[in-house]
């Protein structure tokens, strides 16, 4: 029998705050952390982002350290790590891993042609350095597998707790807005020229944003905020960048997650989509969630409030989505308006109570990967 | 419960030399990737013109791949292959070039061809596209090959049912140094390869 | 137009990395996408970028592109009408 696993800290460091508290209240009153930015330095035009403001990052950090030789993502991912790592009082023994996800992690050091600044562009390099900082004693573990690094990070820790090398497992998952991913996307004509509209019909493209998150998963439920039942990842093996038109990898990915969670496909109350607001993606997810029955599931996606996140979307996401299920409410997708998927699916229009027992965490991303998570609500014994 | 897994076949790519299996397959005077990789896909007589358009690093992953995938792989059956592959450069061989495409404001034309290879994991897309694998896949950086960790998380693929058959291994490239050895691992017992681990082999 | 043409073919060859497929043997009229050179979405992002950077077109619509990258006859016919250098 393997071990079961459970969710038991969570932490995020967001424009919209740096703990989850203040982040689940920007989220019922509405706030978004997208805005217009006119900075030449990121882009030649202006260009709507969610951007965490650097005096900010700043200030938090010099609050746990007065060393300054980390770089902005570093101080942001430490920021996200410190206070669960320091509630959790787990001791960080040869049992307790420490897993980063990130897609570019400090690529904008390759600004600079320094052979150190390079050194620093190394995602090894990055992991080092926040590990260090909380002195693990075990090889930090990077995964980088674009869009969906964040939530498959949530299950490689359970494999890894489930093989029985280690009984707890720290994720941190990050990225940040950069002129190099801003280019790429631009140049994919994947930006949105408003505030990114998931779902909706006249919806463009991405808002990028930035991001970190923290989760400690584990094989102890004594402080459990969430199980961990199902997991599954498999590849469209359709084209490298644009998603399948039958959304094959992620239907596979979902009917495999709810296998191994024993539970049916109708037994799910809430889905945390992916949707990036891309006219390709948000449909491919739609024709996936048909294919399961799942139309009716209500389903947001949280990118109209932190923008695409990237490496740390899927962890974001799912640490919000926790709440959801934990206080029974359903949080709007914003941005959405008028549907624009060809499958009925249901979206979340506005904020509202509903009972979650099961929900479901999907991420889709470049390379044709998707991922789908299966979390169920921690029963609480009755006194 | 833990059912023992074997290692099946490997391959190593380094110096202008493929070896497969303990054995030289293809082997060319000093030259450089872009170069060996080409006569290596001639070589092998493969057939798949998007080879070209793939970046370094993809290039080198499908190379060994195909050579331990296609005699495997069947279009008749469910192919249930996971891969599990890492390195230590990421795709910083792809990104210096994105990078350098926008760093002259003069001449500022970020090209999206590039720009998808600026994920490592896009190499896990093109050879799951080549093989028609709709399986597990995940990509992962270490400063060295942690083939505990690899090993590991393979075999736990494999027990927990999530695959039937693993390719796991590393591929590391930047410039023109780069080094893979990849190898499937399943739960078919293998006489001809038993007292080896990912760790004895890779540092053969 | 006829070095046009010419020009296109070669900078579509290179570009695209189209290694198997000779220059001569590429027709005015082939269609670019599908059975013809078989450009994918990724292709037809990069035709935008050789508008922009070699005849200083930048196209206001994506989807306008489907149009204008039919084959190698209504592109340069399209950049010769719409070139800016």
């Amino acid at each position: 029998m393997l071990r079961e696993i459970y969710i038991t800290e969570t932490n995020c460091i967001t424009p919209l705050g740096f703990d989850v508290e203040s982040n689940i209240e920007s989220i019922l009153r509405g706030d978004t952390g997208i805005q217009i930015h006119n900075d030449i330095s990121l882009m030649p035009n202006s260009f709507y982002a969610s951007i965490i403001n650097d005096e900010k990052i700043n200030n938090a950090f010099a609050e746990i350290s007065a060393e300054t030789k980390y770089s902005r993502l570093e101080k942001m991912m430490i920021l996200a790590l410190e206070p669960i790592i320091k509630n959790a009082g787990v001791e960080l023994n040869s049992k307790t891993a420490f897993l980063l996800s990130t897609t570019k992690g400090n690529v904008t050091a390759l600004k600079d042609q320094s052979e150190e600044s390079f050194k620093s562009a190394h995602l090894d390099a990055l992991a080092k350095n926040v590990a260090d900082f909380f002195q693990f004693q075990t090889q930090p573990i990077t995964v980088s597998n674009a869009c969906v690094s964040g939530i498959l990070a949530v299950s490689i820790a359970k494999r890894m707790i489930q093989s029985e090398l280690y009984d707890n497992v720290f994720v941190v998952a990050g990225d940040e807005v950069s002129e190099f991913v801003l280019s790429g996307f631009n140049a994919f004509q994947a930006m949105s020229d408003l505030p990114c509209k998931p779902y909706s019909k006249n919806r463009t493209g991405v808002s990028l944003g930035e991001a970190t998150a923290a989760v400690l998963v584990s094989a102890n439920p004594a402080a459990a905020k969430i199980k961990v039942i199902g997991d599954s990842s498999i590849n469209d093996a359709n084209h490298i960048s644009g998603p399948s038109r039958t959304g094959e990898g992620l239907f596979l990915s979902i009917q495999n997650a709810l296998k191994e969670a024993q539970i049916e496909a109708q037994k799910l109350d809430y889905i945390s989509a992916h949707g990036t607001a891309t006219p390709f993606n948000d449909e491919m997810e739609a024709i996936a969630f048909g294919r399961l029955n799942l139309q009716s599931v209500p389903v947001n996606s949280l990118k109209g409030f932190y923008g695409h996140t990237l490496g740390a979307s899927g962890l974001l996401e799912t640490v919000i989505a926790i709440e959801s299920a934990n206080s029974n409410t359903l949080f709007e997708s914003k941005g959405f308006d008028e549907i624009g998927v060809s499958e009925t699916i249901n979206v979340i229009e506005k904020n509202e109570n509903k009972n979650i027992e099961y929900f479901l965490k999907t991420a889709s991303g470049f390379g044709g990967c998707n991922t789908a998570v299966v979390f169920e609500k921690i029963k609480h014994k009755l006194h | 419960m833990t059912q023992k897994t074997y290692i099946q076949s490997y391959i190593q790519i380094e110096n202008n030399e493929i070896v497969l299996n303990g054995e030289s397959v293809f082997k060319i005077e000093q030259t450089d990737f872009a170069d060996f990789s080409k006569q290596a896909y001639r070589h092998f007589e493969i057939q798949y013109p998007k080879f070209f358009k793939m970046d370094a690093l993809s290039k080198l992953a499908f190379l060994g791949a195909d050579l331990l995938l296609s005699p495997i792989v069947s279009d008749e059956k469910e192919n249930n292959i996971a891969l599990v592959l890492a390195n230590n450069s990421a795709s910083l061989d792809t990104d210096v070039k994105h990078q350098e495409s926008i760093s002259d404001k003069g001449n500022y034309f970020p090209s999206p061809a590039v720009f998808v290879y600026t994920l490592p994991n896009i190499c896990l897309g093109e050879i799951s596209i080549r093989h028609q694998l709709k399986s597990e896949n995940s990509f992962f950086i270490f400063d060295t090959f942690n083939t505990e960790f690899m090993s590991n998380y393979s075999n736990i693929l494999l027990n927990s049912n999530k695959a039937e058959t693993v390719l796991c291994g590393w591929v590391e490239l930047f410039n023109n140094n780069y080094k893979a050895f990849l190898c499937t691992i399943g739960t078919n017992e293998n006489l001809k390869i038993t007292n080896e681990t990912i760790n004895t082999l890779y540092n053969k | 137009m006829e070095a046009l043409k010419q020009e296109l073919k070669e900078k579509i060859v290179t570009t695209l990395n189209l290694e198997d497929i000779a220059i001569e043997d590429i027709a005015d009229n082939d269609p670019l996408f599908g059975d013809g050179l078989g450009l994918d979405s990724i292709d037809a992002l990069e035709l935008i970028v050789i508008l922009d950077k070699d005849y200083g077109i930048k196209l206001v619509d994506p989807k306008e592109g489907k149009s204008i990258f039919q084959s190698i006859e209504t592109m340069a016919a399209y950049i010769e009408a719409n070139r800016t250098k």
